[in-house]
């Protein structure tokens, strides 16, 4: 291999706590902190409210590497992705980048509600990087790739959701740059564009284009990169070939709990609205577990505050599987108690009953949403909880042994009769 | 060091990124001439399009100004109109002076009202202030179609010196820039500046001679001072330059230079925390 596409020298970002979403101060603020930095007992201080989001991570990937980023919430990818596009400065380190970047962090950067479909081509095209030139030269395929042809000159506030995201997909999907960097922007759209998107990235790295995709998807990350970075708090912790670097991120068992508490509500998952307290699995025999057996059912409880009087608040529990994959989601409109009542302010549990002899073996994890005033605002926090589904003898697999597809695996009746009428 | 980020086309061209790289500057900013040309169209075709009256705010923002200025400064006040009519003396003024304060009005949020653009695609923030000032040249340069309007009614024929009135429009622009820089990225970091930003435009408008004559302004050192406000020597130009009057003289180079100053100091200031923006707006 010549000389690599992307290399990353021990870098590292360092946030201020406070610096980071409410970042602007006003001017009284900096002139206490002013005041304060005079006293040297603040410098202490300062340090403690410091956070590394990323740390002393170094890599090299060739041209036409295909490069996913895996790793749990907070573990600094989205900051990686942020470096080398250059939206935020590294702290310390290096990187090289050799060749054009092109960014895909959100679909529909810069798009303008009050501007027509052919005009948000042009200014998000221009956005991203691309001369007038090369769009006007793109222009036809990127809209039959959007399929918007009839809504050219319709200002895209009038767009369905569906049709906004084809449409910033398309252009920037048209980007060709040499190093694409994508976070993970396919989570929108409908299941056929997905997998059109998935396609057209496929496509970008089978160039000998390098991309860098950032994901919780491992079923699309298996099938789009050959490479893997995983990150652990901020931190390198595996750098290889795709399969067994998702292979060790599953298998990091320290990630999985059955139970996860917020006992300071300030900082728990949520809003001004309601915010999580809690949540668990509870075993067939009523403990708390993360082993399941796949022959019984279990709990899911939820805990959660609400904080304003007259609420109707409700729950999702989405459960995904070994790659990522969502499984199934349920909702708790179909409890009869409180479902679309005005609820006092106070702490709630929400249990959800989860049938035996429905999972196959292998590992879950569960995101949570509160969502509430029909369906009108929600905060969902993922990879809440983590639970293990043994098969042991008399589960639905009965006793064959041998491996087995499916991402459910019911129990479903079976009988044989003989029909051709002998005896 | 090379920019690489989307603004040029394939090639072996590598970027480096560091804690204390710079990007190339100026330089850079000149590759990404299409995307400022594509926010000032945006920034003027948005203002307007929802606008019931639409582009012709462009007109009656200055004619209704002038039409208040001139029943109370003209008449009630009885200012000194440097023998024009009050009329054309105060909208030779209020053409620059919308400019700078529309510039600075526009460009002050900026940067904080294109946050979500900031903290998603990398380009060189210049280009935000830069196109919200631009937006606001095509405002001037419909006034200027008013001001002609207005000159061939009143039947003020125009002198030689209206050739200079390019030289002062790019004074009045390079003024605007410069306060711009400084308060869009102040207010990236201190939203004071936008609750501030009235009461600056405010005041500005009474130290520059927007409403009366420079002339009432006291000779010898007292003038020299007062020609430090950018938009004195600019005004004053303007005026010259349209209607005739008093010609700008060592109060113009006075205001130069402090509004050069003052850009280089705003475009120095704005490169050592560009970097930092997506962090904290």
């Amino acid at each position: 291999m010549s000389e690599p596409a992307v290399r990353v020298e021990s870098l590292g970002k360092r946030y201020r706590l406070g610096t980071r979403g409410t970042g602007y101060r006003t001017l009284r603020e900096d002139l206490a902190t002013l005041v304060r930095r005079a006293a040297p007992a603040a410098r202490d201080r300062s340090a403690a409210s410091e956070i590394w989001a990323l740390r002393d991570l170094s890599f090299e990937i060739g041209q036409g590497t295909a490069l996913a980023v895996i790793g749990r919430n907070g573990a600094g990818k989205s900051t990686l992705l942020k470096i080398l596009t250059r939206i935020t400065p590294p702290t310390t380190g290096r990187v090289e980048l050799r060749g054009r970047v092109g960014s895909l962090l959100e679909v529909g950067t810069g798009f303008h509600p009050e501007l027509t479909g052919r005009e948000n081509i042009f200014l998000n095209g221009a956005i991203l990087g691309m001369k007038r030139a090369e769009i006007r030269s793109k222009f036809d395929t990127i809209v039959q790739f959007a399929e918007v042809e009839r809504f050219l000159d319709t200002p895209v506030k009038r767009y369905s959701s569906g049709m906004y995201v084809r449409l910033a997909f398309a252009v920037a999907a048209h980007l060709e740059p040499s190093i694409l960097l994508v976070d993970e922007v396919l989570a929108v759209g409908d299941a056929r564009f997905q997998q059109k998107c998935l396609g057209k990235m496929g496509e970008v790295s089978r160039e000998g284009r390098t991309v860098l995709f950032v994901s919780h998807n491992m079923i699309a990350v298996k099938k789009l990169c050959n490479m893997a970075l995983l990150l652990e708090e901020g931190e390198g912790a595996a750098f290889g070939g795709v399969l067994e670097v998702v292979k060790a991120y599953q298998h990091d068992d320290t990630s999985w709990s059955a139970e996860r508490s917020w006992p300071d509500p300030a900082r728990a998952p949520g809003d001004g609205r309601a915010r999580l307290a809690a949540a668990r699995i509870r075993g067939a025999d009523g403990s708390v577990t993360a082993d399941i057996d796949s022959r019984d059912g279990f709990d899911i409880e939820v805990d959660y505050l609400n904080l304003r009087e007259g609420a109707r608040l409700g729950v999702t529990a989405m459960i995904f599987g070994p790659d990522g994959e969502c499984i199934l989601g349920s909702i708790s409109n179909s409890d009869a108690g409180w479902h679309d009542r005005p609820r006092p302010e106070g702490l709630f549990r929400s249990v959800c009953r989860v049938p035996g002899d429905f999972f196959p073996d292998g590992r879950f994890s569960i995101s949570l949403m509160i969502w509430g005033d029909g369906y009108s605002w929600s905060f969902r926090e993922d990879e809440v909880l983590g639970f293990t589904v043994h098969e042991t003898e008399g589960s639905a697999r009965g006793d064959y042994t041998g491996g087995m597809d499916g991402v459910v695996r019911p129990r479903f009746e079976w009988s044989t009769a003989r029909i051709d009428g002998s005896h | 060091m090379k920019t690489g980020a989307g603004s040029r086309a394939q090639g072996p061209d590598i970027s480096v990124i560091t804690p204390r790289g710079r990007s190339s500057g100026l330089g850079e900013l000149a590759g990404h001439s299409e995307l400022l040309l594509f926010l000032t169209w945006r920034d003027i075709k948005v203002r307007y399009k929802q606008a019931l009256l639409g582009v012709s705010w462009a007109v009656l923002q200055p004619l209704l100004t002038m039409i208040v200025f001139s029943v109370v400064f003209g008449r009630l006040a009885g200012l000194d109109s440097e023998g024009v009519p009050y009329p054309l003396f105060s909208l030779a003024a209020l053409l620059p002076w919308q400019l700078f304060a529309g510039a600075l009005q526009r460009a002050g949020g900026s940067l904080v009202g294109n946050a979500n653009l900031m903290t998603k695609v990398y380009f060189p923030r210049l280009v935000i202030p830069l196109a919200a000032v631009g937006a606001c040249l095509f405002d001037f340069l419909i006034s200027i179609v008013l001001m002609a309007g207005l000159m061939v009614f009143y039947g003020v024929p125009p002198s030689w010196a209206i050739l200079a009135l390019p030289l002062f429009t790019l004074a009045a622009l390079v003024a605007a820039l410069a306060v711009s820089l400084w308060l869009s990225a102040l207010n990236v970091r201190y939203r004071d500046v936008q609750h501030a930003l009235p009461f600056i435009t405010q005041i500005w408008m009474y130290a520059s001679p927007v409403a009366y004559s420079a002339s009432y302004i006291p000779g010898g050192p007292w003038r020299m001072v007062y020609a430090i406000n950018p938009m004195a020597g600019v005004i004053q130009g303007f005026r010259w330059a349209l209607v005739g009057g008093a010609p700008p003289g060592i109060e113009f180079l006075v205001s130069s230079a402090a509004s050069l100053l003052l850009l280089a100091g705003g475009y120095l200031y704005f490169r050592r925390v560009e970097r930092s923006f997506a962090d904290v707006v």
